[in-house]
């Protein structure tokens, strides 16, 4: 292998983004999107699983035999997110209540199996570690891009602040409500994904029955 | 349950609380199988299979081992006040992954034709969000056994209607011309928007 660390680590981030180029793990990336807060403790909870389980899978990859790889994988990984959910209930309880069922969903993230089976049980320690915090950071931009429209065009504020003053308040902002509900988060990534694609046109599908 | 709570629940989880348009769930495969109207449909029907099966087992499992003070039944006094509820994930995708190979086996063995046409898809279903979620939303809702069963159906059922219907959209939409960037996925994610909102219009009826 001679890709650098480093191109491991920023890779994911704009060039091969999980969510917007390999469609993976949008599921939560849609859910938890309505308040900028939640999506950045999912955000921090999905890198956090991402490269320890990565790192974890890499060590013992010698050691899988490969016809149980995928068991082994998912007890590593559900195992990081027992931890994280209970780390979460422990320190940021309101947070946690709100993301409900999305922290256990972590086990079932495409990214997280994804990358397992495709970088860390091939790779270092170190460089599988850094893929983990890369394609963390890949889906913590996309969520955070999305959270940011969804708060501030739904309930005009940012991280619980306000920043456009709301009409009923005596503002001059008319709340968005559609932004709150769940259609406008697969507009929002369709939008994101067309303007991606627009400018790295390698990335656009050919095929339009894809 | 009476009838009333019944039909209530199904029209609850297929129309206003859909798993696919409502919490996004089992997005990955449903976006990558909604190609073509016949692979929707037998993921679909596995989908309902599945999640009639674990949602149920999964809830005597958190009932009877897991919750606090399940492990009465032991009749050990140490066991009284045990919570294990913290491993519930783990046994859940233990349960799920578990249960799935089962089927896998018991369909090659007596039913080899549906096998042969739904087999593909059935190892695609553990890692599928939908049915993890179907167990944790069983076990957030409190729901009884049979309350479970019913869950169980009436979740993977509307899972299965909103990836026939998008599907179906797709398989039209091959024939229009969409601008270059938005090809493939990009106007997937609007058509599932639009499917969202449609199903949006059932909120609040209440049977």
């Amino acid at each position: 292998m001679t890709t650098k660390t480093t191109d491991v680590l920023f890779d994911p981030v704009l060039k091969s983004n999980p969510i917007a180029l390999q469609v993976l793990g949008i599921c939560s990336a849609l859910a938890v999107t309505t308040k900028l807060e939640t999506a950045l403790v999912m955000s921090v909870a999905v890198t956090v699983v991402v490269a320890c389980s990565n790192a974890a899978i890499s060590l013992i990859r010698n050691f899988i035999p490969t016809s149980i790889r995928i068991i082994v994988m998912m007890t590593v990984i559900s195992s990081l997110v027992i931890l994280v959910d209970q780390i979460l209930k422990a320190f940021v309880p309101g947070a946690a209540d709100q993301l409900s069922v999305f922290v256990g969903l972590i086990i079932t993230n495409c990214i997280v199996m994804g990358r397992a089976e495709a970088f860390a049980s091939k790779n270092g320690v170190i460089k599988s570690f850094a893929d983990g915090i890369g394609n963390g950071l890949g889906y913590s931009l996309i969520l955070m891009v999305v959270g940011f429209f969804r708060e501030l065009l739904g309930s005009g504020q940012l991280f619980g602040f306000t920043v456009l003053p709301l009409t009923s308040d005596g503002g001059f902002y008319v709340r968005n409500g559609l932004m709150l509900t769940p259609p406008s988060a697969f507009f929002l990534i369709g939008l994101f994904i067309w303007l991606v694609r627009t400018f790295r046109t390698d990335q656009a599908a050919h095929d339009p029955t894809l | 349950m009476t009838y009333e709570e019944v039909g209530s629940m199904y029209f609850k989880s297929v129309f206003s609380e859909n798993l696919a348009l409502a919490f996004f769930l089992g997005m990955c495969t449903f976006l990558a199988i909604s190609k073509s109207v016949k692979n929707a449909f037998m993921l679909g029907g596995a989908v309902i299979v599945v999640q009639t099966v674990t949602v149920p087992i999964n809830n005597i499992i958190y009932r009877n081992f897991l919750q606090e003070g399940a492990l009465e039944w032991t009749g050990q006094s140490w066991l009284m006040n045990t919570d294990l509820s913290f491993l519930a994930l783990i046994s859940y995708i233990g349960t799920i992954a578990a249960m799935v190979q089962i089927l896998e086996l018991f369909l090659d063995r007596y039913v080899p034709k549906l096998y042969n046409t739904l087999g593909i898809f059935l190892p695609l279903i553990t890692v599928n969000c939908a049915i993890l979620g179907g167990s944790l939303f069983m076990e957030q809702r409190d729901y009884t056994l049979v309350q479970s069963i019913h869950y169980g159906i009436s979740g993977g059922l509307g899972w299965a209607v909103a990836i026939c219907c998008l599907a179906g959209i797709r398989e039209k939409l091959r024939y229009s011309d969409v601008p270059e960037g938005l090809r493939g996925l990009g106007i997937t994610f609007i058509t599932v928007g639009l499917m969202a909102m449609a199903f949006m219009a059932f909120q609040g009826i209440d049977l």
